[in-house]
């Protein structure tokens, strides 16, 4: 299969001056800040080894992003099948034989990372279906034939994430995969008949649910039941995010992190412990940063002429939307509890290398939105 | 694009687009509802959970009040304060409680049976209650302690307050002592439901009681900005409490010591007033406790111990012990008599051993008899069979309201000590009420020696005789200085001989000849040769003293015991007679009143008379410094 360029090769100059400066800004703005709030979780710590990896990360993660974005996406289309499966055997690899860490399995321990496959296939799923779809014509995607496939492709690392066990990626991993399913133009009444099909399997899967996982759920329901145990959390988020008032304590002044009141402050309840020293304020902003970042994604993916890129930017922009809602939602006593990070916000570096992965496949579906896959 | 051509192609950009649009707009809708969410928490809800987190990173640290300390008349610290150091765990705040108890035992070498205790104590009490893990740490271990603190989380070092008596038992029953807050405590006393504190110690007894709500003092509060896990990371602020008032009482340390030696090995009383003043210069009780083996919680076999002994150790006898007086009230009989004009002092009596009363027969306490006796002679020799007549004529009601007035019957020290008593002194009514049945004549007669239903404590006689010998007044008793002047009493005093007059020390009789008259005789019953007393005289004027001597029974007499003449010695302990002794004195310008009471100790003039001999001397010897201190008072107030 050839395929070829409107306008031949571009030159490395054409590629930097194609860059989209926005993201780029909205990405270095968002590092920054993510660096800063790391930073105050750090203090009561006494040592800055939670900032500066993720300073460092941040930082590396980013010129690969750069780097990712210079390649050809009909490359990363070509690579798509072969991407999905590495991740998929990483996965079954940390499944089985991975490093367990607060009793989930999900790590493995590769030295210079501690890699949690699970995050990569979040974006891996994206890529997969944004492939699977760009050739099926609408009409064909609510076939049965056509629908096997992304069925399995997605139903395979839910099952593995869920078994790890890990309720907040296996989610987020099929919300995605939905999402791209979804845009591809599968019949609205298929997703509403497998939502209804989960609510009448719940209480199957509460049933083989574990009990942290029943806990946090019934807690959610009602955190006061158990102020000091499961819904502990909970409380100590909604008393950070509500203390900071209007305009916040001010930076490094939060009291709920500083003391430990917050629990994973690092990671998951990074917002709360942001939103209490920067306020309501400080919190729209973020929000609002995310939304333009979520913005650029959807219009770089608008201008993509090729269905690869259109699907993937789409795809992604909805799964960071989830992310972002899931998360938030989570802190402020709206979701139960799951581990799902915040976008560049959280310490981790899977979850900071899928995302600057998926951005740097974004940019390059800018840089080569002219490109036409066949 | 190969094969479907333009139009599909257009139809799925189309579909694309559409559904993104759609997705978006279900995105603007999320994200207006986490800014929704946020406005609420952090605006609306604002107050509320800054309170929370204010709740959750401040904790306040309670230190137990410094309690105000006891003087005494002369500002000598008679009950002080000492730095307790204790060892506190709350159990809750413990990751593991064995890990910790063990290190702890371990440090401070504590035997096995302690260790016990304390797991007791932890499954008695809520897992949020403090538990003392040691009371009682000396320097050494306490900065031990403190040193391995980093590594015993939740263990607290405390340094808290402690009670000291620096003259042990000799105050014991007038200050009481102080001891952890108990249940009841908490719930009867709200100042120490509000200033409690694990540990804290509060007044179980006598005056530490009485007074709690003035000694007790205020709280320190400490501030502190804790962390997740409750450890302390600054503090904001202290607030620092006040110490309990000080409180000086009447009573001269120097007279209460030796009270305690002069009762040393019996079961008594000594109370010592000044006659204007109403002032308690020595109140003692025996046996006595130390009230320092309180400071730590008694030993429950020392806390029985205490409880059983028949001595009584436990009662304040002064003014919760009911006697007998015996012949102690026969001045105030003779006073009554001649108020009421029923006799005259040169009545004659002939006394022979016993008399018949409608067929029963009462005895006098000398076996031959007095023979002819006078009002004054009866009262310096003590003759019975004289006071059988003077009560007869009397009658036990007139006698009543005597007593009544001199304080027989009432509480003397209103408010200060609530396990006073008031005692009997009988009428016709009373009986009629109290038992149900008529007065007996018979009842009257030995009414007359002091015998019966009579129960006083040995205050009220103090207080009786106080009143008598200033000149028949009233006063006010008080064991806090009340900074009077004795010459404006006492000119007070003289001054309202007319009954109408208003005054604040009205007179208690209507003739005061009638006093001197009693007076007199007491003075003759000490120092006249055949007085009942005359062996403990002082002829020194300085030191002389007046008194009469009682003899009071505690069981019925047979025939067959009045035959056999026993020795003291030969009578069990319990059957023993009390020995009384009133007296004031210097008798030519009287200033204090006592009363001495030997339980079972046989006679007046033997066991309780030289004690108070001994006692005077002490009493007029301090009298001078006293007074010093006393007019350097008035002058400056």
């Amino acid at each position: 299969m050839k395929s070829y360029s409107t306008f031949g090769e571009v030159s490395f100059f054409q590629k930097i001056k194609s860059l989209d400066f926005y993201l780029l800004i909205s990405i270095i703005i968002l590092g920054a800040i993510s660096i800063l709030a790391m930073y105050s979780t750090d203090i009561s710590d006494g040592n800055f080894y939670h900032s500066f990896n993720h300073a460092l990360r941040f930082v590396v993660f980013f010129c690969l992003m750069i780097l990712l974005s210079f390649i050809n996406i009909k490359h990363y289309f070509s690579l798509s099948i072969f991407f999905y499966f590495c991740v998929l055997i990483l996965l079954i690899g940390a499944t089985f034989f991975g490093t367990t860490v607060q009793g989930s399995q999900r790590w493995i321990n590769l030295y210079f990372i501690n890699l949690q496959p699970s995050e990569l296939m979040k974006i891996a799923i994206i890529i997969f279906l944004a492939r699977y779809y760009h050739r099926v014509q609408p009409d064909a995607v609510n076939s049965i034939k056509k629908f096997i496939i992304p069925f399995i492709i997605l139903i395979v690392p839910i099952l593995l994430v869920l078994s790890q066990p890990d309720l907040g990626t296996s989610v987020l991993i099929a919300l995605s995969g939905i999402a791209v399913i979804w845009l591809a133009g599968i019949n609205i009444k298929y997703i509403i008949y497998s939502l209804l099909g989960l609510v009448i399997s719940f209480p199957f899967v509460i049933s083989i649910l574990k009990p942290y996982q029943k806990l946090r759920i019934l807690t959610f329901i009602n955190p006061d039941r158990d102020p000091l145990g499961a819904g502990y959390q909970i409380i100590q988020s909604k008393i950070a995010v509500g203390s900071g008032g209007l305009t916040g304590k001010g930076f490094l002044k939060g009291t709920q992190g500083y003391l430990d009141f917050l629990p994973e402050k690092h990671t998951d309840f990074i917002f709360t412990l942001f939103s209490e020293e920067f306020g309501f304020v400080g919190s729209v902003l973020l929000l609002i940063l995310y939304a333009f970042i979520i913005t650029r994604i959807l219009i770089i993916g608008s201008n993509s002429r090729n269905y690869f890129g259109k699907f993937f930017c789409y795809g992604f922009a909805i799964s960071i939307f989830f992310y972002i809602s899931v998360n938030m939602l989570m802190v402020l006593g709206m979701l139960p509890i799951v581990g799902s990070p915040l976008p560049i916000m959280s310490y981790g570096g899977s979850s900071m290398l899928s995302m600057m992965i998926a951005l740097g496949i974004v940019m390059s579906a800018r840089i080569y939105s002219r490109e036409i896959i066949n | 694009m190969l094969g479907d051509g333009i139009g599909s192609n257009v139809r799925k950009s189309k579909l694309i687009n559409r559904r993104m649009f759609l997705a978006s707009a279900a995105k603007a809708v999320v994200f207006f509802g986490i800014v929704s969410r946020l406005f609420y928490l952090q605006v609306e809800q604002n107050k509320k959970y800054l309170t929370l987190s204010d709740k959750n990173r401040i904790r306040e640290n309670k230190l137990p009040p410094v309690r105000g300390e006891f003087k005494d008349f002369f500002g000598k610290t008679i009950a002080g304060n000492l730095d307790v150091y204790e060892l506190h765990v709350i159990p809750e705040q413990v990751e593991d409680f064995r890990v910790l108890i063990t290190r702890v035992k371990q440090i401070l070498n504590l035997s096995n049976k302690h260790i016990d205790k304390i797991y007791k104590t932890k499954n008695k009490q809520k897992p949020w209650e403090t538990i003392i893990i040691s009371d009682n740490l000396n320097w050494n271990e306490f900065s031990k302690i403190n040193y391995y603190l980093y590594d015993l989380p939740g263990l607290k070092p405390v340094i808290s307050v402690g009670r000291n008596y620096p003259f042990n038992e000799s105050y014991s029953h007038v200050l009481g002592y102080v001891a952890y807050a108990s249940k009841e405590d908490l719930s009867s006393n709200e100042t120490i439901n509000k200033r409690h504190v694990p540990g804290l110690r509060v007044g179980k007894n006598g005056l530490e009681k009485t007074f709690e709500n003035q000694l007790i003092g205020t709280n320190t509060i400490q501030r502190f900005e804790v962390n997740a896990y409750g450890k302390r990371i600054n503090q904001l602020e202290v607030q620092n409490g006040d110490q309990g008032n000080s409180l000086r009482i009447t009573v001269d340390t120097e007279i209460q010591k030796y009270t305690n030696e002069l009762l040393a090995g019996e079961a008594g009383s000594i109370s010592v007033m000044d006659i204007f003043t109403g002032e308690i210069i020595a109140m003692n009780s025996s046996p006595s406790f130390n009230p320092n083996d309180f400071l730590y919680g008694i030993g429950s076999k020392d806390w029985k111990d205490l409880n059983s002994n028949p001595f009584k150790p436990l009662v304040n006898k002064t003014i919760s012990g009911l006697y007998s007086p015996g012949s102690t009230i026969k001045p105030l009989v003779a006073l009554s008599a001649l108020e009421n004009n029923v006799i005259k002092p040169s009545m004659r009596v002939f006394c022979k051993d016993n008399i018949d009363f409608y067929g029963q027969k009462f005895h006098c306490w000398k076996k031959k008899g007095h023979g002819h006796m006078t009002l004054k002679n009866a009262i310096k020799q003590s003759c019975d069979i004289y006071f059988y007549e003077v009560a007869r004529l009397l009658g036990v009601d007139r006698l009543n309201e005597t007593a009544n007035r001199f304080g027989l019957g009432k509480i003397v020290l209103k408010n200060f000590f609530e396990n006073e008593k008031k005692g009997v002194f009988p009428s016709t009514e009373w009986k009629k009420t109290a038992i149900g049945q008529n007065w007996y004549l018979g009842e009257t007669l030995i009414t007359g020696i002091g015998q019966g239903y009579i129960q006083s404590t040995p205050l009220q006689l103090t207080l009786m005789t106080a009143q008598l010998a200033n000149g028949g007044n009233k006063i006010y008793p008080t064991i806090i200085p009340n900074n009077k002047n004795v010459e404006l009493i006492k000119k007070e005093m003289q001054d309202n001989e007319d009954y109408d007059l208003p005054t604040n020390y009205p007179p208690l009789v209507t003739n005061k000849e009638n006093v001197k008259f009693v007076l007199d005789a007491m003075f003759k019953s000490t120092n006249e040769i055949y007085g009942t007393s005359y062996s403990s005289r002082i002829e020194d004027p300085k030191y002389q003293f007046a008194g009469k001597t009682g003899t009071a029974q505690v069981k019925r007499i047979t025939e067959a015991e009045r035959e056999q003449e026993r020795k003291l010695e030969q009578i069990p302990y319990k059957e023993r007679d009390h020995a009384w002794f009133i007296a004031f004195g210097p008798y030519k310008n009287p200033r204090y009143a006592l009363t001495v009471l030997v339980e079972h100790g046989g006679s007046g003039s033997s066991a309780a008379a030289p004690i108070a001999k001994k006692l005077f001397k002490k009493i007029i010897d301090r009298h001078e410094e006293r007074e010093k201190i006393r007019i350097n008072e008035i002058e400056t107030s």
